[in-house]
């Protein structure tokens, strides 16, 4: 069965009907996906080992290694000292000495005082030494807005990873893609910063706070198998597929996205881009050549945010089959506020407006 | 009365008299050694004071007197008097533009090479770029370390280095950054590992009294002492960091070492250029850590003799004779005297040692140079800088690196 699951269409969460015992799923929010690769992973690779705040005996802030370190023991979950650069330092040791570590940074508003490590250190290692010494580390970090967090617990800074030679940079947007995308992460021999959008933990997030809050289990991407697979890192999923306009987003943008495309009544073809680095630009070029418009989406703010990369590589393969301007829709170039985080959303009203000016273009 | 910020001095400046008055030093032989596994507060007067072995008169006394065989002692000083020669011929070289930079260790020698002999093969060295003497001591060929400083055809880094920045992993080196400090941290996760691993090896990290400012010190002794991983953590004090005294970095206050109590680790504070000390030292701290104690940190007291690098000129912020009157003198000449006073060695066969080692030095810049320096010569190719930035080549590093070999 894992050939079949190996396969990710971005679609169809329900493996074909097999002859053989099917893979067992269960509906599972995004923080029980997440538990559930940590788990698969602990069970599978001696070497793996889990830590960082409260993730031991607590089994963390947003309970993503919840029962973990009773399952496994202290010597492979467990807390750290409230010190993010350390952890990663911690890690990026371990990595060379044979282990492969997964990290949690409990909030990527948190992950600063690391950057010197991720930067500096952890994504160049086998560059510097031409291979002699590499560390195989994953960094998992819950991002995003929408909890009211302010302006220390609501940033997605995945721009300044995704700007990082050496690093990998992922964004799922639902359970089944980050269960399989952090198993990818973790059997990967690269480093990767693992963005969690935290508003998705526990249900699909349209920006709409006014709507009552809706759990995974009716969305069809909240049908997790209980083992191994993967999904690959460096392939985008279609969404949504459409012919007026290609939308291009990640992380909470995808459903926010998916909304505005319906109150807009746009046939929209929405591609969750998933992993930033590296970039499926196939799938995104394909699908704006053939629209001929495009819209890119995300929270974090715009000035050199992760979308000016992506309009970028629009321009330079799809220039002559674009019938009007890329539209951008972002956080504000703002801190993110606390009173005005609603205002400062990127929701679907925005989006929706974007929308029609492509189409209007 | 009105409060006043205090901006330390350095003891001395140019033209000034070289002043070490700040500079207490206690007779050799006269600190205890106790066990390996002590409480960490304990070792208060080792950390505050200053383990010494030999004396005035050459003798090796005192309870750290190492046992090392006059063959081992020998050992050592040939290592130490390989890197000083290696150092001045390549200054020389870098002068005579040859390579871009670099770097000497001269007058610290016997901290790396004592250090690296007293550990085993199998632990971990994560070094800063003033510790070319550990690589020397394990027998990474001398070509080889000018080959990475000439980013030549035969350097195994492929160029992507700054000179000095050498990686082994079969010397159990690891790969130099620059940054300040990082390898402190990863050299605990690293010992961690080993500990989780059971494979007995313990790692052994290096940084400078200045840059023992950085959070990454701090973060290397709380992460060690919380988890009691087996490492050595050392501070090389070598008195400047490029132009700033240690004054600045907290050394006027209380010595480097006396920081490890605070977190639970014992510290040794350590006479530098004393070969013999530093080697019990070293022994010492890897002996607990083996046994399950955890780490130790250990100040090296000694003095950086030349220039922070070829980028600097150090007349122009301290005194030109400051070195000749450190009063911890020579590491080679102290060895050497010691060596002479045990009836093991002599005037006459250290120079026969010099000249049969210049001749090494001699040898293998030849060698190296008949593969390219960094402006003449084979040299590595340009697209080999694509490679290893991933484990595999991705989709935009292929393209990219089409475009490169399309202007060429």
């Amino acid at each position: 069965m894992s050939a079949v699951l190996n396969i990710e269409d971005g679609s169809v969460a329900q493996p074909a009907a097999t002859p053989a015992r099917r893979p067992e799923t269960r509906t599972m929010s995004m923080i029980q996906a997440l538990n559930s690769a940590l788990d698969v992973m602990l069970e599978r690779d001696p070497n793996v080992l889990i830590f960082g705040e409260d993730v031991g005996y607590f089994g963390g802030v947003f309970r993503c290694t919840e029962g973990l370190q009773q399952k496994y023991g202290a010597d492979r979950v467990f807390d750290t000292p409230i010190a993010e650069g350390g952890i990663v330092a911690t890690a990026i040791g371990m990595g060379v000495n044979g282990l492969r570590p997964v990290v949690e940074i409990q909030f990527a508003d948190y992950i600063y005082p690391a950057f010197d490590q991720i930067a500096s250190e952890l994504s160049r290692l086998r560059y510097r030494s031409a291979g002699q010494f590499w560390s195989p580390v994953t960094i998992r970090t819950p991002c995003g807005g929408g909890i009211r967090g302010g302006q220390t617990h609501s940033q997605t800074p995945e721009a300044l990873f995704a700007h990082v030679s050496g690093l990998k940079t992922v964004m799922p947007s639902n359970p089944y893609d980050a269960k399989g995308l952090l198993i990818s992460a973790i059997e990967d021999d690269d480093p990767v910063v693992f963005f969690e959008p935290k508003r998705l933990y526990n249900g699909p997030f349209d920006g709409d706070p006014e709507q009552p809050v809706r759990s995974w289990d009716q969305h069809h991407k909240g049908q997790v198998p209980q083992g191994h697979y993967r999904v690959p890192l460096g392939q985008a999923a279609t969404v949504r597929a459409g012919n007026d306009v290609s939308v291009l987003a990640y992380g909470t943008m995808v459903h926010v996205a998916l909304a505005a495309a319906q109150q807009a009544g746009v046939d929209a073809e929405v591609i969750d881009v998933r992993t930033l680095m590296p970039l499926d630009v196939d799938t995104i070029c394909n699908s704006v050549c053939r629209t001929g418009r495009c819209v890119i989406v995300h929270e974090a703010t715009r000035h050199c945010g992760y979308g000016a990369e992506l309009s970028a590589q629009v321009q330079e393969r799809c220039f002559w089959n674009l019938e009007a301007p890329i539209e951008r829709v972002t956080g504000w170039d703002t801190p993110y506020p606390h009173a005005q985080e609603w205002a400062y959303f990127p929701g679907q009203a925005r989006v929706a407006q974007a929308l029609r000016r492509a189409l209007e273009g | 009365m009105s409060a006043k910020l205090h901006i330390p001095t350095a003891p001395c400046r140019p033209g000034d008299e070289p002043d070490f008055s700040a500079i207490t030093l206690p007779a050799a032989g006269e600190l205890a050694r106790p066990d390996e596994m002590v409480a960490a507060d304990t070792t208060r007067e080792l950390s505050f004071s200053m383990i010494r072995v030999l004396d005035e008169q050459h003798q090796a006394v005192g309870p750290w007197s190492p046992a090392l065989t006059p063959a081992a002692l020998r050992d050592g000083l040939r290592h130490i008097l390989l890197t000083r020669l290696y150092d001045d011929r390549m200054l020389r070289m870098q002068r005579q533009g040859k390579m871009s930079f670099y770097l000497k260790c001269t007058g610290e020698e016997a901290v790396s090479v004592a250090q690296c002999m007293a550990l085993e093969d199998g632990d971990m060295l994560f070094p800063t770029y003033r510790q070319q003497a550990l690589l020397v001591t394990r027998g990474y060929p001398l070509m080889d370390m000018m080959c990475q400083c000439l980013s030549n055809a035969g350097d195994r880094l492929q160029g992507r280095q700054m000179p000095v920045m050498y990686s082994s992993d079969v010397h159990k080196f690891f790969s130099i950054s620059g940054n300040l400090g990082t390898q402190f941290s990863q050299a605990v996760g690293w010992a961690m590992a080993a500990e989780y691993r059971k494979t007995g090896d313990i790692a052994a990290a290096w940084v400078g009294e200045g840059t023992s400012a950085e959070a990454d010190f701090h973060y290397a002794l709380t992460f060690s002492a919380v988890y009691r991983a087996p490492v050595i953590l050392n501070v090389v004090n070598n008195q400047w960091a490029i132009s700033t005294s240690q004054n600045i970095a907290g050394g006027e206050q209380n010595p480097f070492a006396a920081r490890a109590i605070g977190y639970g680790i014992p510290g040794l504070r350590v006479d530098g250029n004393d070969f013999l000390a530093v080697f019990a030292a070293t022994r010492w701290a890897a002996n607990r850590a083996r046994a399950g104690g955890g780490p130790t940190l250990i100040e090296l007291y000694t003095y950086r003799a030349a220039a922070h690098s070829t980028s600097d000129d150090p007349a122009r912020y301290r005194p030109s004779d400051e070195w000749e009157r450190w009063p911890l003198g020579d590491p080679i000449t102290r060895l050497k005297q010691h060596l002479i006073a045990r009836g093991e060695w002599s005037e006459a066969q250290h120079e026969q040692l010099q000249a049969e080692l210049a001749e090494t030095v001699q040898h293998a810049w030849q060698k190296a140079i008949s593969l390219g320096t960094l402006n003449e010569g084979p040299r590595p190719p340009d697209a080999a800088m694509f490679e290893h930035v991933y484990k595999d080549l991705p989709p935009h590093l292929l393209e990219q690196r089409r475009q490169l070999e399309a202007m060429t």
